[in-house]
């Protein structure tokens, strides 16, 4: 009987479905990875006939590869920061105040995600055009920005609304002001949470393409709008393939530190769960 | 040192009054219990004491001087929740050590303040632990020595023991009550516990619909309440609602004499002050169930009209196959809308 119970039988099942989604997700990233270490490839060869890192030498002595590198962090970083200044004060009001409208106002939030993102992008392009935001990098920051919205407030409200009310009030209790019981408590409390917001939205922000195409091109060129142009222009594919490797690494690293959040059950709890 | 004065303190809740013109004073190194059901008001009043409820009228004040709106943090007053509220992103020791760290204390007087507390409610060496490393009873530990560390005026305990269990709530209620009466230290303390109540406390205050129902010290709470409503809620009482007749009261199974003025009344019998004498009458008690105690055994018993009370008897072995019994209160009182009309 007990050998029984402890004996593991193999999930085919689960097998069956990892292998399917491997298959589905490793199967892209390795062709383009391969086309970023291949010299040449011809037709109808399976494997590339040279390999080599010829054009990873190539892109990366490209000086517009490396100023939209600096500029898609630069933009990420600044729109993140932003984003958390507006964001998280407004996301403790929604979660501790009661105010007329809290609830209108709440949704709204969703509303940018809610319709199509390009024809709301359009129209906003047409205000930014007379606003003579076209082309610059704020009209680009304020485009990405409004694209955080809605993780920068959601998450952080279920985080803050997820702090124990007592906790506050024990360190009100030992003397410590509402703006100290912020700073010492409710913020390293929700902490693990809100860093999984200002992951999500760095991250999102790092790979957003309309908004930087269609408010910052030509002047403001950011490395997926740089890899959609090489990979439109370009007879070469493998400009593009090396271009959306590096591209990898931003969110490769953003998933290490997720990982973290995630497995303490804090980015769950973001979600009210 | 340090007396608390609660004078005509009411609280409104949009539509509900929670607290209905308080008056209440704790005198040094007291300890008051709140004792009431749930939504008597007991944790609103003691929030109002706490600087956590502003009342809607009223003054609360502490050593003379009125602190009805001065905010939680300003207050000389430490307060232990029920559910510990202990800082999770802190171990105990700088649990402990925020209060000192905002009063601007050098390091080493706090480490030594923070030692020696810690030493008292017995979790010395626990510094360095992780909050969720401790047990429920130690956690509710470090909780009062959060507040104990800043030595407050006044102790506020909003029913501290009722996440524990049964024995480490009888435990830590009498290590309370020894640290306490250490400190001299002026407590405040809400339960709805009666044993927590009537073990600990100097002087209970009995709340209902938040108005006090009666304010005595627990011997005499038990053995003369002034409401029947104190009467059933501390300990075990028998309310036997009657008619007076010519000095009779009487009530199906029931008669004694009762010397008030003709009218309804309730008579209210301990069940180890009610007597009770083997019978063969028609109209006398029928025995429902015996249990057995060892000690002692609670007999239930039912009146012809089916009311039900119970009587403490010595051995439950003399009652084995008795169907029916008269009933011979030792001692009783009487009570008359909601006050005491008479007492034997």
């Amino acid at each position: 009987m007990a050998r029984l119970l402890v004996e593991k039988r193999t999930d085919w099942v689960g097998i069956g479905f990892a292998a399917v989604l491997s298959i589905i997700i490793v199967f892209p990233l390795l062709v383009v990875f391969t086309w970023s270490v291949t010299n040449v490839w011809r037709y109808p060869s399976v494997i590339p006939q040279e390999f080599g890192l010829r054009f990873w030498q190539a892109t990366l002595a490209r000086a517009d590869v490396w100023s939209s590198i600096t500029m898609s962090l630069t933009l990420a970083t600044v729109v993140t920061l932003l984003s958390a200044l507006i964001c998280l004060p407004a996301a403790y009001a929604f979660a501790r105040l009661d105010f007329p409208g809290r609830s209108i106002l709440f949704f709204s939030f969703l509303a940018g995600h809610a319709f199509p993102k390009f024809g709301l992008l359009v129209a906003i392009a047409a205000i930014f055009l007379q606003l003579n935001l076209i082309g610059t990098f704020w009209g680009v920051v304020l485009i990405q920005l409004v694209g955080t919205l809605l993780f920068m407030i959601w998450i952080p409200v279920a985080a803050f609304q997820s702090v124990d009310r007592r906790m506050e009030e024990a360190a009100r209790d030992v003397g410590a002001s509402p703006a100290r019981v912020f700073w010492s408590i409710t913020l390293p409390q929700a902490g693990p949470t809100i860093a999984a917001a200002v992951l999500l939205s760095f991250v999102g922000t790092f790979y957003e393409t309309e908004g930087a195409w269609l408010i910052g091109a030509p002047q403001i060129r950011t490395m997926p709008v740089l890899m959609i142009s090489f990979i439109n222009n370009q007879p070469v594919i493998q400009y593009g393939a090396v271009l959306s490797v590096l591209l990898w690494i931003p969110s490769f690293v953003a998933l290490l530190f997720a990982r973290r959040v995630i497995s303490s059950g804090s980015f769950a709890r973001g979600f009210g769960a | 040192m340090a007396v608390l004065d609660i004078k005509d303190v009411s609280k409104v809740f949009s539509t509900t009054v929670a607290v209905d013109r308080f008056n209440l004073t704790v005198g040094d190194g007291e300890l008051v219990c709140l004792l009431g059901p749930s939504g008597s008001g007991k944790s609103t009043l003691l929030r109002m004491v706490g600087g956590f409820e502003t009342p809607s009228a009223g003054v609360v004040a502490i050593d003379g001087e009125d602190v009805t709106r001065v905010p939680p943090e300003k207050r000389p007053t430490g307060m232990v929740f029920q559910s510990h509220a202990l800082w999770t992103h802190m171990n105990v020791f700088k649990n402990l050590a925020f209060g000192l760290k905002l009063r601007r204390l050098p390091a080493d007087e706090i480490k030594r303040r923070v030692d020696a507390v810690l030493e008292l409610v017995g979790l010395g060496g626990f510094g360095h632990r992780a909050t969720n490393q401790l047990s429920g009873g130690q956690q509710q530990r470090v909780a009062l020595a959060r507040s104990l560390v800043l030595e407050p005026k006044i102790l506020l305990l909003d029913e501290p023991f009722a996440s524990l269990d049964q024995h480490l709530r009888e435990r830590l209620r009498e290590e309370v009550r020894d640290i306490q009466q250490r400190l001299g230290i002026t407590t405040l303390f809400v339960t709805h516990g009666q044993d927590e109540a009537l073990s600990m406390a100097d002087r209970i205050v009995v709340m209902r619909d938040g108005k006090i129902e009666q304010v005595a010290p627990p011997d005499f709470l038990y053995r003369q309440p002034q409401t029947p409503f104190v009467a059933s809620f501390i300990g075990t009482m028998n309310l036997i609602e009657g008619v007076v007749s010519g000095g009779q009261f009487s009530r199906p199974g029931l008669k004694l004499p009762l010397p008030i003025a003709d009218g309804p009344a309730t008579v209210a019998v301990r069940p180890e002050a009610l007597a009770i004498v083997k019978s063969g009458e028609p109209d006398s008690a029928r025995i429902h169930r015996i249990t057995d105690y060892g000690a002692h055994a609670i007999v239930d018993l039912e009146l012809p009209d089916g009311f039900r009370l119970k009587a403490t008897v010595p051995d439950a072995r003399e009652w084995s196959g008795v169907q029916a019994a008269t009933l011979a209160p030792r001692a009783f009182a009487a009570y008359r809308e909601n006050v005491v009309a008479y007492r034997s």
